[in-house]
C-alpha cells in the first residue's frame, strides 16, 4: 500500500484528483464549490510523498465526477493534476489535464469595469495564454492568483 | 471592409484603413456627390457617457448622407435608469435602426452587444478599451500631415486610460511607424496593450520625458492626463505640468511636426500653439465627419450586398 493511501482512504465512487501541486488542494476545493457545507465526504492529502513530484497534494471527492468547465479550470491551475474517476472502488477513467484555447463561464474578470461585472446577461470568456489567462472583453490579462477569480458554481 | 461590426481597430488590416480613408478622401473632395448615399437610413445612437465630438460627428456624418439619427438620449431619462441592461436596451434600438453607435463607460461593452445585435454596431469607446472609429479619423489626419509609413510618432499623456491611444497604438502595427510612448510611470500603457503590440512584432520605446524623442518626431499625439484618476490634487497638478506642451517645448521640434489631440483638451497644449503650423488637433476634430461618413457608407453597403 503506497504512503498516500494510508493517509487518504479509498472512495466508492467519485472523483480523486491527484498530483496536484503542493499547496493547491484548498484551491481545487474551491474550484469544486465544496466547502463542506453541502455534507459531501471530501479527502484531502497535503505534501504527500510523491516519485515524480516530490511533494504532491491529492483530493478525493465522494460522489461527484467533474464537469468540463470544472475541468477547464482546474488544469489553469494545476496542469499537472491527473483526475481519475471511481466507480465500485475501481478507476474507471484517468484524464490527464490539457490546458484548453478558453473556458468560460469559470472566471470572474478582477476589473471592476469589464462588462461582465455590471449584472448583464453575460457568461465571462477567458482566452488561455501560456502564462495566463485574457478577459474576451476587456483583454485584462490575469497571470497571478487565478484561483482567486474562480467563480465556477 | 469585411466586418460586421466595429469593436476595436485591431480587427482592421492595413487593406481596411485604407479603404476607409481612401473613401474619406472622395467625401472631402466632394461632399455633395454623397448627399443621398444612405437615405432612408436610420442610425441610432446609444450614448451611456458624455460626449460632444463623437456623438455629434456621427450624427452630422449620417444626415450628410441622406439618412437620419435616432438618440435614446441621456441616461438619466431611459429605461436605463429603470434597470434595463445594456444587452436589452441595445436589442431594443435594433428594432428602430440600420446600425448602432455604442459609447458606454464599461470596458468590452461593445464587444458584448454586438453577441446581441444583427445590425452593424460601431464601438464609439468603451471606458478604457477601445475607440476605434476616433483612431480613423486620427489616421486620416495623420495621412494627410506626414503620410503613415516611415513615421515617427510619440504619443503622450494617460496611456494607461486613454482607450483613444489604444486603439492607435494597435492599428499603427499595420504601418511603419515607430512608436514612441511617452508618460508618467503610473499612467504606463497597459499590460493588455504591450501584450498585443509584442505579439504584432510592433516598433515601440516607452519614455517618461519628452525631451528626449521630440526631436525626432513626425507626429506629437497628446492626450488628457484625467485629474479624476489621481486621488491627490497636488499629485496630478506635478505631473500635468510635465506633460504639457507650449511654444518653449516646442522650439526642439521638427519644423513640420504635427501636433494632435482627441480633445478635449484641459492644459495639455497652451493656446499660443493653436495659431501655429504644428496644430492639427482642431482639424482633426472635423475630420470625424468624412471618416464616419465613410466607414457607415462601407459597413452599410457591406450589409446590403449580403
Amino acid at each position: 500500500m503506497s504512503d498516500h493511501q494510508l493517509r487518504v482512504s479509498k472512495i466508492r465512487n467519485g472523483t480523486v484528483i491527484d498530483h496536484v501541486r503542493a499547496g493547491q488542494a484548498l484551491n481545487v476545493l474551491a474550484i469544486l464549490g465544496i466547502d463542506g457545507s453541502k455534507g459531501e465526504a471530501v479527502s484531502v492529502g497535503m505534501n504527500v510523498p510523491s516519485d515524480r513530484m516530490r511533494r504532491k497534494d491529492i483530493v478525493k471527492v465522494e460522489g461527484k465526477e467533474l464537469s468540463q468547465n470544472e475541468v477547464d479550470v482546474l488544469s489553469l491551475i494545476a496542469p499537472e493534476a491527473t483526475i481519475n474517476i471511481v466507480r465500485e472502488y475501481e478507476v474507471v477513467e484517468k484524464q490527464q489535464l490539457e490546458r484548453p484555447d478558453r473556458v468560460v463561464g469559470v472566471l470572474s474578470c478582477p476589473n471592476r469595469n469589464c462588462i461582465t461585472n455590471a449584472d448583464e446577461p453575460v457568461e465571462t470568456k477567458f482566452e488561455v495564454l501560456d502564462d495566463g489567462v485574457r478577459c474576451e472583453y476587456c483583454e485584462t490579462i490575469v497571470r497571478e492568483d487565478l484561483a482567486a477569480h474562480i467563480s465556477v458554481e | 471592409m469585411r466586418h460586421d461590426h466595429l469593436i476595436t481597430a485591431k480587427q482592421l488590416s492595413r487593406p481596411d484603413i485604407e479603404e476607409v480613408l481612401d473613401r474619406a478622401a472622395e467625401i472631402d473632395a466632394d461632399l455633395g456627390a454623397f448627399a443621398d448615399r444612405r437615405e432612408d437610413t436610420v442610425l441610432g445612437l446609444m450614448f451611456y457617457e458624455p460626449s460632444t465630438r463623437t456623438k455629434m460627428s456621427f450624427e452630422t456624418a449620417i444626415k450628410r448622407l441622406g439618412g437620419d439619427a435616432v438618440d435614446m438620449g441621456p441616461v438619466d431619462s431611459s429605461s436605463v435608469k429603470k434597470g434595463e441592461s445594456l444587452a436589452d436596451t441595445a436589442r431594443v434600438i435594433e428594432g428602430y435602426a440600420d446600425a448602432l453607435v455604442l459609447r458606454h463607460p464599461s470596458q468590452g461593452a461593445a464587444k458584448m452587444v454586438s453577441e446581441f445585435v444583427d445590425v452593424p454596431l460601431l464601438n464609439a469607446g468603451d471606458g478604457a478599451g477601445h475607440h476605434p472609429t476616433q483612431t480613423l479619423l486620427d489616421l486620416y489626419t495623420i495621412r494627410e500631415s506626414s503620410g503613415l509609413d516611415g513615421l515617427n510618432i510619440g504619443i503622450m499623456g494617460d496611456l494607461k486610460y486613454g482607450r483613444t491611444v489604444h486603439s492607435l497604438a494597435h492599428a499603427l502595427t499595420n504601418f511603419d511607424a515607430q512608436q514612441h510612448f511617452v508618460s508618467p510611470e503610473s499612467l504606463k500603457l497597459p499590460r493588455s496593450v504591450r501584450y498585443d503590440l509584442h505579439e504584432r512584432g510592433a516598433n515601440v520605446r516607452e519614455h517618461t520625458d519628452l525631451d528626449e524623442v521630440l526631436p525626432s518626431l513626425d507626429v506629437l499625439y497628446v492626450t488628457r492626463i484625467q485629474r479624476e484618476r489621481f486621488p491627490d490634487e497636488n499629485e496630478y497638478h506635478a505631473i500635468a505640468g510635465e506633460y504639457g506642451i507650449d511654444l518653449e517645448t516646442l522650439e526642439d521640434a521638427k519644423d513640420d511636426l504635427t501636433v494632435m489631440h482627441p480633445l478635449p483638451r484641459v492644459d495639455e497644449i497652451a493656446s499660443e500653439v493653436d495659431d501655429t503650423a504644428y496644430a492639427k488637433y482642431f482639424e482633426q476634430a472635423h475630420n470625424g465627419v468624412p471618416v464616419r461618413m465613410a466607414l457607415l457608407d462601407l459597413m452599410l453597403e457591406q450589409e446590403e450586398d449580403r
